[in-house]
């Protein structure tokens, strides 16, 4: 009773409440991030506005809205395909990364066989190397198999780019499983290959989800790799490399590349927002491990 | 004496034998590890390997002309005021970006750990939003935004008489650079603020309840618990950082693609360059590169060999604390 009447006394007294500062902060807060999305809302805007509007009008929202740019990215410009090439590097990477990370995982962190040790010395050296230096090698090993200007190239060599990471998230969360649960599918004449699809897997979901995540966002937004490879055969385009097919020598169609950008952003940006939790969650792990 | 011999022998073959026999049995768990091994194997082991190999070699890349010259390329590298310019920009961009990116993610971090702030999930997805956008987009965005011909950004700035005449923030040899470092900051921070939550929710929440209790105001309850509780995941997010703001190479390539007059050219872009777009009359020196990135990567490799050691100083004497 007392101690209710000395808080709203003292609530009535100070300006600043708690619930007040709160509300304060959200409305600081929802400014910076207004500032900060403008410039993807900005290009969303921008890429409804027709070429001779872009640079005249000032304001965001388009005087004369128009889909020309995206009639224009999709038919003309070979937009169609570059996002289907996206598409298939992206889905392949994902289905081989998860698959080939969880199997070693699996035998990295639950079984016992001669040369663990240094496989895992082997792989915990590479992660000090940085990666973006073998692009070279990577290059020319493709081209010596016969796939160095083909779509099945480049998402092999997209599966490697966070391997080691994965399969050491892999065998990390693996360890922690009871053993128990092995013997009882053994027992019940479960084979291995069984057990592991039907058992481990199912609960290794977290790890699955962080893997599919972190490899679809990599995969999809990946720059040097579809550059390098694609060089010579233009047909073979990412998204990311194939919105400059609108940048000319004399000439850039903005127009056409806001639409062509917008469309390579709006799935990434859903497949983030439908699983905001496990793309944060997944990325947080970097730091907790 | 020979007989000796003899038992030696056997124990050696029991030896073989046993770990042939093991291996043997363990042939499926090698099954299960060949689809990971290949692509680890292939795309990042052996590139490692051979890039030193190519290093050495004199080579343009096309067909089998490459002639090995040893240790030249290295030699040339070091009389390089290309290569050396490159290394200087890749290491002032990351002083540059890492500190003010994770000052700007820890802030951020406080005011959305705050459990009775509506709609902090959204915020958080705000700022988070670059992060998952694709380099080769924020690029265009950028560029438009930050055009001197009617870019808003230019536009706003004249409005308000900031500047007299339109900036070319990305065409002026003398800012480029740093243009490009705020645009890194903004698309990277919220990754930062992802792992300062991550560190934030290794605090109690019954710490800031009992400040609360003893009527602690909370600048202090910051500033004195939660940040030397949360000190030690500086030094990993710290790393994590500076490796990232070495790989600028997307941004850059799609922006100003190194210049102006290689004003923006960092290690990665010089990189590439060299081995794939080399100025029209010259040859693509892909065993020249290949050096390039060997001793950019072993530079690397020194620091991060540097932070790790601070890691488990760190943890150790955390754990000599407790």
């Amino acid at each position: 009773m007392s101690d209710t009447a000395v808080a709203s006394s003292r609530s009535q007294k100070v300006f600043l409440t708690p619930r007040r500062k709160r509300q304060i902060t959200s409305i600081i807060l929802a400014g910076i991030c207004a500032v900060w999305v403008y410039p993807l809302i900005w290009m969303i805007a921008a890429s409804f506005k027709p070429n001779s509007e872009l640079f005249s009008n000032q304001s965001m929202i388009p005087i004369d809205p128009t889909l020309e740019n995206y009639i224009r990215a999709w038919t003309e410009a070979n937009l169609q395909r570059y996002f289907f090439n996206t598409l298939f590097v992206t889905v392949g990477s994902v289905v081989i990364t998860t698959l080939a990370a969880a199997l070693a995982g699996y035998v990295l962190g639950r079984r016992a066989f001669p040369g663990k040790w240094v496989l895992m010395g082997l792989m915990v050296f590479t992660l000090f190397i940085p990666q973006g230096y073998t692009i070279i090698p990577i290059f020319q090993l493709l081209t010596n198999l016969g796939i160095g200007q083909s779509l099945w190239g480049l998402m092999l060599a997209t599966c490697g780019h966070n391997i080691v990471i994965f399969m050491l998230l892999f065998a990390g969360y693996f360890t922690q499983i009871p053993k128990e649960l092995e013997e009882a599918s053994r027992m019940d004449g479960v084979g291995p290959v069984k057990t592991f699809w039907y058992v481990m897997l199912p609960l290794a979901k977290p790890i699955v989800v962080t893997v599919v995540v972190m490899q679809a966002l990599m995969a999809w937004n990946d720059f040097l790799l579809p550059l390098v490879i694609t060089l010579a055969n233009p047909a073979m385009r990412t998204l990311s490399v194939g919105i400059y097919s609108f940048k000319g020598e004399h000439f850039v169609d903005w127009g056409g590349m806001t639409a062509s950008s917008t469309i390579a952003i709006v799935p990434i940006v859903l497949l983030f927002l439908f699983l905001q939790r496990y793309f944060i969650d997944g990325l947080a792990g970097a730091v907790k491990g | 004496m020979a007989v000796n011999h003899e038992v030696a022998a056997s124990v050696k073959l029991t030896r073989t034998d046993r770990l042939a026999a093991r291996i043997w049995k363990s042939r499926l768990d090698y099954a299960f590890l060949i689809p990971g091994l290949l692509v680890f194997g292939a795309f990042i082991f052996w590139p490692m390997i051979a890039s030193f190999y190519y290093s050495a070699l004199n080579w343009t890349g096309f067909g089998e002309n490459a002639e090995f010259v040893g240790l030249a390329n290295y030699r040339e590298l070091l009389q390089d005021e290309f290569f050396y310019a490159a290394f200087r920009r890749s290491f002032a961009f990351m002083l540059a970006t890492v500190p003010l990116q994770m000052i700007l993610g820890l802030i951020l971090a406080i005011v959305l750990n705050n459990k009775l702030l509506r709609l902090s999930t959204l915020f958080r997805a705000m700022i988070f939003l670059p992060v998952v956008s694709p380099v080769a987009v924020i690029a265009i965005v950028m560029v438009l935004m930050l055009s001197p011909f009617n870019g808003p950004i230019n536009g706003f700035l004249l409005d308000a008489h900031l500047v007299d005449r339109a900036v070319d923030f990305l065409g002026s040899p003398q800012i480029a650079l740093w243009t490009l470092a705020g645009i890194f900051v903004w698309k990277w921070t919220g990754i930062t603020l992802i792992y300062w939550l991550a560190a934030l929710q290794t605090v109690p929440a019954e710490l800031y309840e009992a400040a609360k209790l003893d009527d602690v105001k909370t600048r202090q309850v910051i500033w004195h618990i939660v940040l030397p509780m949360i000190a030690p995941f500086a030094v990993v997010i710290g790393l994590i950082s500076a490796i990232a703001a070495l790989n600028v190479f997307p941004l850059i390539q799609a922006t100003t693609q190194g210049g102006p007059f290689f004003s923006t050219e960092v290690m990665e872009v010089y990189i590439f360059r060299t081995a794939f777009a080399p100025a029209s009359g010259q040859f693509p020196r892909l065993g020249y590169a290949s050096a390039a990135g060997v001793l950019f990567g072993l530079s690397i490799m020194v620091l991060t060999i540097f932070q790790a050691i601070a890691v488990r100083r760190t943890r150790r004497k955390e754990a000599e604390d407790v």
